[in-house]
């Protein structure tokens, strides 16, 4: 199969393979942009890969007065799972443990979907029956209920739920080979600059980026995932290994959004923004991981992707 | 749009609970004219009051008002009631949607039992605005009512949820709420929140209070922001009323006590 080119670099002719998920999103308020951003960043903390951290979640944007319900400065936060069930678990671990917690803040639903999920419906009972509950019509006229939660700096103002998703996907990625750890890390950095900006994806890992991809099981019996062999520059020159002899670190981002569109454009933004630099960092190519086409239903072909994502 | 235009001052006090763009919509003039609406045995009809245009819209005006027309708007489930002049008692009565504007004054107990949409009055109301009427369980339930002048003694008495807006109102404002919001520019009169369990009540100021409301300070809540973001596309007039720092007491405490009232600072 004839390789790509985009923008001088190599694109592997292959797919991302990805998979149906779960998906939710609220909307975190505070008198401070600064005073959101730490809550966000607190619930959004330990939320890299479903598989150990029961969640994947990240900021999708940070949103001016005028765009949250309360007229506050105001974060909007995505949370991805299995299935609802195991969603609505984690979302109210995280929203009554950094949520409700940290000075300030309130909490709305940040999504329309089919599937309810409680939020102040059930946290809702930390405030002992003092809680009361309110209903307002929103800028739709649609009415939404909040709860009013006393708390030792006022209230937490939390909506009664938010709603998850059909069609969330999770797991979109791109592979980027490089030559040094530091130039490559740069054309990465980029590339999540560029697919965060996709309204409704996230990047779950840290910074965005992931160094410790994973293939399904391993030689030790139990091991659900293990290392990625083929990609690891130590491991070069032995059989399986996929990277050419001047491909010294791979670096990888994974990205989760809303719908199967959010995922495509997110990919393709940045595939574009990190071959328009790729060269100057010496990126060697550009890839994708997947497990045959066998376990997740999403394929995303890098050649669909280069075509120039509308401004 | 439908018209109904009074031709004179009713005989005798009039019901007009099944007059609806809905109810009207499959009507011919004629066969709407012969609507009952009286309440006496004399069987007064809708064609006897009122010249009828019908066009089958879902927007009707009753021009020429009359403080014996009652329950206007009463169970209207969507489009919009335009009345130009007063109203009688019970104004929006069980209304589930729509828009129901009076241009003059209302009698008592507008809007009890309303559970959707939105009343407006241009003029005042009379007592028990938002109320509930004798034996029912609850008075406003879910509807928005607007009262641009005064309101009378007891409004929302009983209300379960929703939002009352008004100019100013009288006695036991908010007495017996079981829930929902009410925000008066002007002043209310003595005793707010008498019997109060849960809901809020926000004024420019008051009569005599209750020994069973408590101060709780000057918090500055998320709710109150809240609010004032929805007012203010409401565009109501009350919305200034939020903008400056705002008193909280608790209350009744001799009931539920999870009522609160807010008076400026």
């Amino acid at each position: 199969m004839a390789d790509l080119t985009l923008n001088g670099i190599k694109v592997e002719d292959t797919f991302a393979e990805a998979f149906d998920v779960a998906g939710t999103a609220i909307i975190v308020t505070n008198d401070t942009p600064k005073w959101a951003m730490i809550a966000a960043t607190v619930m959004t903390g330990f939320a890299t890969s479903v598989i150990g951290c029961g969640a994947e979640a990240g900021i999708d944007a940070e949103l001016s007065p005028e765009e949250t319900p309360d007229g506050r400065p105001g974060v909007r936060i995505l949370l991805f799972g299995f299935e609802p069930n195991g969603l609505k678990d984690q979302l109210l671990k995280r929203v009554g443990q950094c949520i409700l917690t940290c000075p300030g803040t309130a909490c709305y639903a940040g999504v329309e979907g089919p599937h309810k999920i409680k939020l102040g419906g059930a946290i809702r009972y930390f405030g002992d029956g003092f809680a009361v509950a309110k209903r307002l019509p929103d800028a739709t006229g649609k009415m939404r209920r909040y709860w009013r939660i006393p708390v030792m700096d006022g209230e937490f103002l939390c909506e009664d739920s938010t709603r998850a998703v059909d069609g969330a996907v999770g797991g979109g990625n791109l592979l980027f080979l490089g030559r040094k750890h530091a130039d490559t890390l740069i054309v990465a950095e980029i590339a999540v600059e560029a697919a965060k900006a996709v309204p409704g994806a996230i990047l779950p890992f840290p910074g965005g980026i992931v160094r410790s991809g994973s293939k399904v099981g391993g030689r030790t019996k139990g091991m659900m995932a293990s290392t990625n062999d083929a990609y690891c520059p130590t491991l070069k020159g032995r059989a399986g290994s996929a990277l050419p002899p001047e491909c010294g670190v791979v670096l990888e981002i994974v990205i989760d959004a809303l719908t199967s569109q959010g995922v495509a454009e997110s990919m393709r933004a940045a595939l574009h923004a990190s071959t328009e630099i790729g060269a100057k960092y010496g990126l060697v190519a550009v890839t994708a991981g997947n497990y045959g086409g066998n376990l997740g239903r999403h394929h995303y072909h890098l050649r669909d992707l280069l075509e120039k994502p509308a401004a | 749009m439908s018209t109904l235009r009074l031709r004179g001052a009713p005989p005798e006090r009039i019901d007009l609970l099944n007059v609806t763009p809905l109810a009207l919509k499959g009507l011919s003039e004629a066969e709407a004219g012969k609507l009952t609406v009286g309440t006496s045995r004399r069987g007064v009809s809708l064609g006897d009051l009122f010249d009828i245009s019908l066009d089958g819209s879902d927007t009707l005006v009753i021009e020429g008002g009359s403080d014996r027309l009652d329950r206007v708007g009463a169970a209207l489930s969507e489009g919009a009631i335009r009345v130009e002049g007063d109203v009688g008692q019970r104004l929006g009565e069980g209304m589930a949607g729509g828009t129901l504007t009076v241009s003059g004054s209302a009698g008592p107990f507008a809007a009890t039992g309303a559970t959707g949409g939105t009343i407006t009055i241009e003029g005042d109301a009379g007592d028990h605005a938002g109320g509930a009427v004798y034996a029912a369980k609850a008075g406003l339930d879910g509807a928005i009512l607007i009262i641009k002048g005064k309101a009378g003694d007891q409004l929302g008495d009983r209300m379960r949820r929703g939002i009352i807006l008004a100019g100013s109102a009288g006695a036991q404002t908010a007495s017996r709420m079981i829930a929902g919001t009410i925000v008066v520019s002007g002043s209310i009169g003595d005793h707010p929140g008498y019997g109060m369990r849960r809901g809020t009540l926000i004024a420019g100021g008051h009569g005599a209070l209750l020994p069973t409301f408590v101060e709780t300070g000057t918090p500055d809540l998320v709710y109150v922001r809240l609010l004032a973001q929805t007012l203010k596309r409401l565009g109501a007039a009350q919305t200034g009323l939020l903008g400056g720092a705002l008193r909280r007491y608790s209350g009744d405490l001799a009931t539920l006590g999870k009522g609160e009232m807010f008076v400026p600072a």
